[in-house]
């Protein structure tokens, strides 16, 4: 079966989806990067779903299990790059996606978690 | 109403999703939709498919380019020989689900078409038929 590539920064997971998942797809991304953060200590998940053109109630309940399952294995998710017909589209199906944190690009969402990881390394050396 | 391009699938695999989906796009850019009118139906498409998949045990969809007094649209169709849904209403409402879902299928896909039926008789089936015209 194939699977989204995991890609490790340091103590950050960059995902970068750039095919229309079917659903085992989506499912096994939330496994992989599961055991992937625990294997890796990663702090910090970003999600670049600038490539997708919908994000309907599977994908949207994916991304908010992805950041769910990371914050109890501390661990910060962003998602990043959505398009502005998606965003649209998903607040008129009735999801917020309130448990997600959010970025506008790649650039703007490592610095979030770049400023996390300083705020604990910060906190180690006290 | 005139139609000027029909198409069909069968929906029998999460695979077939994914092609509802990229079939949906292809004739929202026929039918002349904008961006955010082709991202609203393909959504709703999407989420039509998956209940036809998952609570209809599959189906088919049939996708239609209409044309009425100037204005172009298009029409999904949505059929399905499994249980039926035995509370239409409630099955509309966000949050009910018998599956696993989220429950925002149905009413999610009815707030994202300009028209929405659904038709479903226990132990007959579901159809549901969504549209969405040229803004």
């Amino acid at each position: 079966m194939d699977r989204i590539p995991i890609l490790k920064l340091g103590k950050a997971l960059l995902v970068t989806i750039q095919v229309d998942m079917h659903d085992r797809l989506a499912t096994a991304l939330e496994e992989d990067l599961t055991s992937k953060i625990v294997a890796v200590g990663a702090k910090g998940v970003l999600i670049d779903i600038s490539a997708l053109e919908i994000v309907d109630s599977f994908i949207g309940r994916m991304l908010d299990n992805i950041a769910a399952v990371s914050r109890i294995l501390d661990a910060e998710t962003v998602v990043v790059g959505m398009r502005p017909a998606v965003a649209i589209t998903l607040v008129e199906l009735g999801l917020s996606l309130s448990g997600v944190k959010t970025a506008l690009n790649v650039e703007r969402g490592m610095a979030l978690i770049q400023s996390r990881l300083e705020d604990l390394d910060g906190d180690d050396e006290d | 109403m005139a139609t000027t391009r029909t198409d069909r699938l069968d929906i029998r695999s999460s695979d077939d999703v994914v092609k509802v989906r990229q079939q949906t796009r292809t004739l929202a850019v026929d039918a002349g939709l904008s961006l955010v009118d082709q991202t609203k139906i393909i959504t709703a498409a999407s989420e039509l498919a998956r209940n036809t998949l998952d609570y209809g045990g599959g189906g088919e969809i049939r996708l239609e380019v209409i044309e009425d007094g100037g204005r172009r649209g298009l029409r999904l169709t949505f059929e399905d020989h499994g249980p039926g849904i035995a509370d239409v209403s409630q099955a509309m409402r966000d949050g009910f689900t018998t599956g696993s879902g989220l429950g925002l299928g149905l009413g999610g896909a009815k707030r994202l078409s300009n028209e929405f039926f659904i038709e479903s008789k226990p132990g007959v089936g579901t159809k549901i038929t969504i549209a969405r015209w040229k803004t």
